[in-house]
Parts: structure tokens; C-alpha cells; sequence
């Protein structure tokens, strides 16, 4: 029996209770999200890259594959996943690519080519009740039907167990440049967003304690020419610095206390907290060690909102709580999709499955 | 009792709405707009029985022409009560029947509202009403260096709501991304009444990605009241490279050779020998009528930039076989090139008294297996059909052209182009890639999913609308459809609507 039908056995067996199902790759996001509840269901028995063609731009493989072959298979063929996902783990809880999907965590590219949502396109799984269904699928454009696939992205494994994805790849960059500038936080937040409004090849930014890191990516004339309009400081290790940030290994991201994200309109202003922020993705997305409730307070009257994002108390939820017409359509769709309420119960809200 | 109380949604048939109250319904609605904004009579409704796909009509109840968001949440609260079908419309450009009326409904017009609300040029967003033209939000934004990327080639006319609709493409999504890359945050309104945001400014939202499921869902979960969109800077410069080939299949290669080494042009286009030669009288665009196939292939930029990738671009074509090589001087021939190809459409109207255009996606590297196969297409079915591909991205629009009032030509029509999608599929595409199934192509639906997959897209559907009132009948067909339909996919044997009654 292989892999998948093992699975659907499982969630067969499986029910809304004592027998739920915990969807886990390699657990380098067990820290993200609700409560972990049920029994693993190790999805890494499910492996390999399915097809890839880098002419077409795709790479299909199923939920086990680590991302790191993943990545090192295009990088063979100068491609790349642009929204630069996060790892998180090593050695033996290495992050896996149905992980990388359900988790929907994006890099530092984020705000200058989107999110892994915007690179899904096709994905097959098993619903709560093990019905094995494929939507979308290897190519660019496609309306057929309603995009589940994206769906997926994010819905932390709430949904169905995925069992393969397809995403779309672009090549490497052919060029980057690393540039710092002092700058105190308003200035470097107005500074970002005029120069996104500007045809230049900004592929990163990253404010802290005053310094304003940005990257550019491109072709080689169009990062000659950024550096020249923008001027800053050259940064040799520019490149250590971009993989640091996107696998949370700054100083700023080590301590105990609960690390919130906030998710922001770029144009934000400086936010009214307390200690250290970090910002990135032109000033959309800003980290920052407290509570819940000061956060979800700033971020809404800012327009966005927070996520308790990594360690300390969870018992008042891990995302903002929603409007009651949305997660009225949220508790639907769950039981759309998993009627029985066996995937990962409460990891996404307490209250999804009524 | 209300008449939507006994009324779900559900997967197995289409429902039967025979017993909406007409006049109640109607004098519910003039309570809730002016006089001028509710069509009752034959001729006022006539303009309305058909969308951009003409060859599918239908005269509605009645149109309301909603003003605001006030009106829609007030009509839809009424059709929800009374059990009525709704139909949301806006340019009406839509190619594939999806804002067709329904019989028993009414058509949501919602092409009065058209104001632009708000517009950051620091933020970068543009916050719309869902009638704003798709054009008008570029030259809205052109003052500020920006404009919205996605330019369906009905972008003069058709409207945001309709894009959202859809997920629009057009000729430069391959670098710069669909509908549901550029837009940010749909409002809109339940058919229960419920006001909701999907997205946000910021770039995501907790819980679900319902906005990724809205985007593309052809009006059937909910009506676009606002959209925020994404303005994107314009780039300074652009050129475009227009290749000749002597056989399509090189045309074909040289489009993933071009992928291949690592150029992700801003367009990238292949036009056929009939169809160059329907345009090329009607525009005067300069394109080689002797060849096989041409690519027209942008680069967009710093000039600096372009300058390197215009010679990357060629070096690849030439090796690829290329039979002619020009490179537009200026603006104005640059325009011209794509005048050319943005009047596909058009020129097929001009050379044939009807034409049928299809979308289908598959694979780049298929493209010439389909070229071939359309032509022999052809052949069967005894009618031409030209071909205008977006090849960067599979995305392909044969037109097939016929004459409506020859006996049998419509009918031969169809079939063409259901070997077309079928082949599509087949390939390892889809049966569309921009323009939505509509009421157009619900059978390819039962071609490309199974009656699970179908049931889960009614399930979805269910989860926005249980009373299944929004645009009924379109986009997901119901299982029984498919049996009747009777030429669905049969996968290693097995039949995949084994339980419903066969006609």
C-alpha cells in the first residue's frame, strides 16, 4: 500500500475527538498556530519531487520532499521559489513542502513578488473523509472551478492533508546588491514606500535600531543603475544577511518573551509599543516582543492585524478573531471540507468545527 | 414561510426556481431603488440578455441598476427572502456566458457604480467601485508613474467587478501576475446580507484566504460592492521583439527556449498565418504575412535593462530559427506591433460572419502538438480557425469562425471546440485560463473534474450561499448535468457519475 492510501486509512479511522489527526511534516513550524492536538500523522512517508520541467516554470512534488531538495533541484537549474519560505528547522525536523503550504509563511521577497499563495497552482489532497480530489493544476492560468489550491495556503492543514502541490518557480536573479542607510524608523518607513513607487528592482527591506538594509535583485544594468539612484552603503555580506533575516537567526529573534507579527498597510506609521520593532516587506509586515492584546490593538488601529507568532502563552487564541459573517463562512467551509472535524482541531481558531 | 427556507444548495441537480413570486418580487425591488433603476418591460431587459458570448440568451425578470452599496445589500436581502435568483453583471464583456440572465431572476447591474473612491499613490492602492473600467484605474493612476497590471484586451470596456469575477488576465501576466495577484481587498455582500471584507491592505488577513477563493468566482459566492487594487510603477521603458518563423512548432520551442534561459518577458505572444493575415488588413501593423507563425516578445525596464535583455531575447530567437527579426524603434511602433493582436478579436468578426473563441491552458511545450492537432481539426470539422496564443503562458485563443445562419455550422461549431478543450485537458491544461466556464462550459467542467471534486466545489459554493441564489447554473455544473452530458472523462475505466440517472 503506498503512502497516500496508508493516510486515508488513517483518516478513515480517525474522528473529531480523542482519534483527531495531527498533520506534521517535519515540525520546524509546530511552534506556529493553535494547540497541537491528535495523533501525527507524519506525512514524510510521502515523498519526491513529482515532475519538474524548467521550461514550464513548475515543480510538482508530493507533501514530504524536504524544501531544501526542493530548493537545491532549482537552484541546479538557476530557478528559485520567490517568496523565499521560511525553514525554521534542522536535522531532523527539516521543513517540507506540503509544510511550506499549509503554514503559508513567506520570506523576505515577500513584498516584492507575493506570498506563497500567489505561487500555488495545483494541489491534490485528501479531505476529512478521505476523498482523494486534484484542483488546479500545472499551469499558469486557470479559472476552471474555484481556486482551492490557494485556499490551501495557510489553512494549516485544517482543510485536508496535502498530498502534492504544484508551484510555480522563477529564475535566480541575476544580479543583488545589499545597501544600508541611517535612517530613524518614520524616515525609513516613508523612504520605502516612495521608492516602491518607483520602477527600481527592490526585492527586500529590512528596518532595525535605525539602519535601513535593502536589497536589489535583478538584471545586472537595473542593480548598477538602483545603486547609483540610491546611493547607501555597499554591504559585502549582503547575501547572509537576507538568509539570517529569513530564517529568523538575527539577534532581534532570539529570547523567550512572545514574538508578535503584525501585519500592516506599508504606509503605516511608526507603531506606539514599547522596546525593539523590526520591519520588513516595505513596512507590511513588523515584529515586535509583547502581548496579544497591545499588539492586536495597535495593528487594528493601523488598519492590519497581529499574530502571536512564536512562544509564550497561547490560551487567548494565536490569530486575531474574526467577524462573525467570516467565520460563520470559515466554520462552512471547514465542514465542506472536513466534516467530522479531524485535521489539526484547533490549531487555526478553537471554534472551528461546531 | 419565506421561499428560501426550503431552497439549498446542493451538488446533484440544478435547482428549480418555477415558483419565485414575480410580483411580490418585483414590488419589493421599487421599494428599495428609484423608478429609472428597476427594468421591468421586454425592451428595457432586451440589452441584457446576453454577455460578450452572444450566442447564449436569456431575457431576466427584471434588471436593477444598483447605485450603491445600501441598494445591493437591500436587493439581495429581498431576492433572499423571496428565493429569486441573482445574477451580478457589470461591462457585460464577459466571453463566456457568465453574466447570462436567469429566467427566473433578476440581473444585479452594477455598472452605475463606477466611482474611483480612493487613491494612495504612496500606499500604492486604488480603492474602486466594482463598474470602474479596468483602463480607467491606469489612467486614474498615470498622474503618480503607476497603473494596475492586469490588461485584459477588453480593458477600454470591461469593469474591475467583472475582472474580480473572471480573475482577468491579458498579455502581460506572465511577469506581472492575474486578477488575483493585483488585487488587495474585495468588499462585497452575501446573498443573505451580510457585509464582508475578503483581504485587506495589508498583505494578508488571519484566517482562510477567502479572497483567493472569491477572486475567479464567476459571481456565484458573493456581489463585489469595492475592490482595492495594487498600482504597480510603470516601467520606464519598453520594446518589443517581433520574431517570424517558417513552421509553428519552431515558433513553439522558441517560446520555452526563451523561458528556458531565464527570461521572463513582460509579454510573450504567438499569432498564427491566418490570423496575422485577418489582422494585418484591418491594422496595418507590419507583420510578416509569409510567415508561419510570429512571436511578439516585450522587455520592460530601465533602458539599460532592456537594452540587455532586447539582445538576449534575439540571440535566443535566432537560435531558435527565426526567419526575420525586427525590434520596435518607438513607442509608436511598439503600440503598433500589439494594435495588431489586441484586434485579434475584432478582425475575426470583420473576416467571418461569427466566430467562437476558446481559452484553454496547457503545458508551453505543447503548444505545437495542439497547433498540429487544431488543424487537422480543421479538417474534420470543415471550418477554419484561427490562432492567437498568450504562449508565454499556454493560454490559447483559437478562434474558430462559422456562420450562425449556415444549418449545422453552430452546432459543428461546438464540437470543435469541445475537441479543443478536451484535448486541453488531455495535455495536462484546463479548459479555461482567463475567461471562466460561465454558462459556456460547464461540460468541459465535467471533462476536466470528477463528481467529488464537483461536489466540493458545490460544498464551497454552499459556504457563502446555502440557498444557492447567486448566478445558479453557472461555473460548477451540477452532477446530473454532467450525466447527461455524457461525454465525461472516463478515468482507467472506471464511470465517474455511476449513481445519477443517464438520458
Amino acid at each position: 500500500m503506498d503512502a497516500a492510501a496508508q493516510f486515508a486509512e488513517r483518516i478513515r479511522a480517525a474522528d473529531g475527538g480523542e482519534r483527531a489527526l495531527r498533520l506534521r511534516g517535519g515540525g520546524s513550524k509546530d511552534f506556529y498556530g493553535g494547540a497541537l492536538v491528535g495523533e501525527v500523522l507524519d506525512t514524510r512517508e510521502h515523498r519526491g519531487i513529482v515532475a519538474y520541467e524548467p521550461t514550464e516554470l513548475v515543480i510538482t512534488a508530493r507533501c514530504g520532499t524536504p524544501l531544501a531538495e526542493i530548493e537545491a533541484a532549482l537552484a541546479a537549474q538557476g530557478q528559485c521559489l520567490p517568496f523565499e519560505p521560511p525553514h525554521f528547522g534542522a536535522g531532523a525536523s527539516l521543513a517540507t513542502v506540503g509544510g511550506v503550504v499549509a503554514a503559508g509563511l513567506s520570506g523576505p521577497r515577500r513584498a516584492a513578488v507575493g506570498a506563497v499563495r500567489d505561487f500555488v497552482l495545483g494541489v491534490q489532497l485528501l479531505d476529512g473523509v478521505a476523498r482523494r480530489l486534484t484542483f488546479g493544476g500545472q499551469v499558469m492560468k486557470n479559472v476552471a472551478g474555484y481556486d482551492v489550491s490557494r485556499l490551501m495556503a495557510g489553512s494549516l492543514g485544517t482543510l485536508g492533508l496535502i498530498l502534492e502541490v504544484s508551484l510555480k518557480v522563477l529564475p535566480r536573479p541575476v544580479a543583488e546588491a545589499t545597501l544600508r542607510f541611517d535612517l530613524p524608523q518614520a524616515q525609513a518607513i516613508e523612504a520605502m514606500n516612495a521608492w516602491a513607487g518607483q520602477p527600481l528592482p527592490i526585492s527586500a527591506t529590512c528596518w532595525q535600531d535605525g539602519v535601513l538594509t535593502v536589497r536589489l535583485s535583478g538584471a545586472r544594468a537595473a542593480v548598477a543603475a538602483a545603486c547609483r539612484k540610491l546611493g547607501g552603503d555597499l554591504v559585502d555580506e549582503g547575501a547572509a544577511f537576507w538568509e539570517a533575516l529569513r530564517q529568523q537567526r538575527l539577534d532581534f529573534f532570539a529570547g523567550g518573551e512572545i514574538l508578535q507579527r503584525l501585519a500592516l498597510p506599508s504606509v503605516a506609521p511608526p507603531l506606539d509599543l514599547p522596546g525593539a520593532q523590526l520591519i520588513e516587506w516595505g513596512g507590511s509586515q513588523r515584529w515586535w516582543r509583547g502581548d496579544a492584546a497591545a499588539a492586536r490593538q495597535a495593528a487594528s488601529r493601523a488598519g492590519g492585524h497581529a499574530t502571536s507568532f512564536r512562544g509564550g502563552d497561547k490560551s487567548a487564541g494565536v490569530f486575531q478573531p474574526l467577524p462573525a459573517p467570516l467565520m460563520q463562512i470559515h466554520r462552512r467551509l471547514k465542514a465542506a471540507f472536513d466534516p467530522r472535524g479531524v485535521f489539526n482541531p484547533g490549531r487555526l481558531y478553537p471554534d472551528l468545527s461546531t | 414561510m419565506n421561499a428560501t427556507s426550503h431552497r439549498r444548495h446542493g451538488a446533484e441537480r440544478d435547482q428549480d426556481f418555477g415558483d419565485v413570486d414575480r410580483p411580490g418580487l418585483l414590488a419589493a425591488l421599487a421599494a428599495v431603488v428609484p423608478p429609472a433603476n428597476l427594468l421591468v418591460d421586454g425592451e428595457d431587459l432586451k440589452p441584457y440578455e446576453c454577455d460578450g458570448l452572444s450566442a447564449f440568451r436569456q431575457v431576466p425578470l427584471a434588471v436593477v441598476l444598483a447605485e450603491n452599496e445600501g441598494q445591493v445589500a437591500a436587493v439581495l436581502g429581498i431576492c433572499h427572502r423571496l428565493g429569486a435568483p441573482v445574477v451580478a453583471r457589470g461591462a457585460g464583456t464577459g466571453l463566456s456566458g457568465g453574466a447570462l440572465p436567469h429566467g427566473q431572476g433578476i440581473v444585479l447591474s452594477l455598472a452605475k457604480m463606477k466611482r474611483i473612491l480612493h487613491l494612495d499613490p504612496v500606499a500604492r492602492v486604488a480603492v474602486v467601485e466594482p463598474g470602474v473600467r479596468n483602463l480607467a484605474i491606469s489612467e486614474a493612476a498615470a498622474p503618480h508613474g503607476l497603473y494596475y497590471a492586469p490588461d485584459p484586451s477588453s480593458q477600454i470596456a470591461c469593469s474591475i467587478g467583472g475582472n474580480v469575477a473572471e480573475n482577468a488576465g491579458g498579455v502581460h501576466c506572465l511577469k506581472y501576475g492575474l486578477t488575483v495577484h493585483n488585487v488587495l481587498r474585495v468588499r462585497g455582500v452575501t446573498v443573505e446580507g451580510e457585509i464582508v471584507e475578503l483581504g485587506s491592505q495589508a498583505l494578508d488577513v488571519p484566517g482562510y484566504d477567502l479572497l483567493a477563493l472569491m477572486i475567479g468566482s464567476e459571481g456565484l459566492l458573493a456581489v463585489v460592492t469595492e475592490v482595492t487594487v495594487k498600482l504597480v510603477p510603470k516601467p520606464e521603458t519598453a520594446r518589443v521583439v517581433m520574431a517570424s518563423f517558417d513552421d509553428v512548432t519552431k515558433a513553439g520551442d522558441a517560446v520555452a527556449a526563451i523561458i528556458a534561459a531565464g527570461i521572463i518577458p513582460a509579454g510573450l505572444e504567438m499569432m498564427d498565418k491566418p490570423a496575422t493575415a485577418a489582422v494585418e488588413p484591418f491594422v496595418n501593423a507590419g507583420y510578416d504575412l509569409d510567415a508561419e507563425a510570429i512571436l511578439l516578445c516585450e522587455s520592460d525596464g530601465t533602458p539599460e535593462e532592456v537594452e540587455e535583455e532586447i539582445g538576449r531575447m534575439r540571440a535566443v530567437l535566432e537560435g531558435c530559427g527565426a526567419t526575420g527579426i525586427r525590434v520596435s524603434a518607438d513607442e509608436a511602433e511598439r503600440l503598433k506591433f500589439w494594435a495588431g493582436r489586441k484586434a485579434a478579436f475584432p478582425a475575426a468578426g470583420r473576416i467571418s460572419a461569427d466566430y467562437y473563441c476558446m481559452d484553454g491552458t496547457i503545458p508551453r511545450k505543447r503548444l505545437g502538438d495542439m497547433l498540429r492537432a487544431i488543424a487537422g481539426m480543421e479538417k474534420k470539422y470543415g471550418l477554419r480557425c484561427i490562432n492567437v496564443f498568450h504562449a508565454g503562458d499556454g493560454n490559447l485563443h483559437p478562434l474558430i469562425l462559422y456562420d450562425a445562419n449556415v444549418p449545422g455550422e453552430l452546432e459543428r461549431t461546438e464540437a470543435f471546440g469541445a475537441d479543443i478543450l478536451a484535448l486541453s485537458v488531455k495535455l495536462g491544461g484546463t479548459v479555461t485560463g482567463e475567461h471562466g466556464v460561465g454558462a459556456e462550459k460547464l461540460g468541459g467542467m465535467c471533462v476536466q473534474f470528477d463528481g467529488e471534486e464537483l461536489s466540493t466545489f458545490h460544498r464551497v459554493k454552499a459556504a457563502f450561499d446555502p440557498a444557492g441564489l447567486l448566478n445558479p447554473g453557472k461555473a460548477v455544473p451540477s452532477l446530473h448535468r454532467c450525466a447527461e452530458f455524457g461525454r465525461m472523462h472516463v478515468h482507467a475505466g472506471e464511470l465517474k457519475f455511476p449513481d445519477i440517472e443517464r438520458f
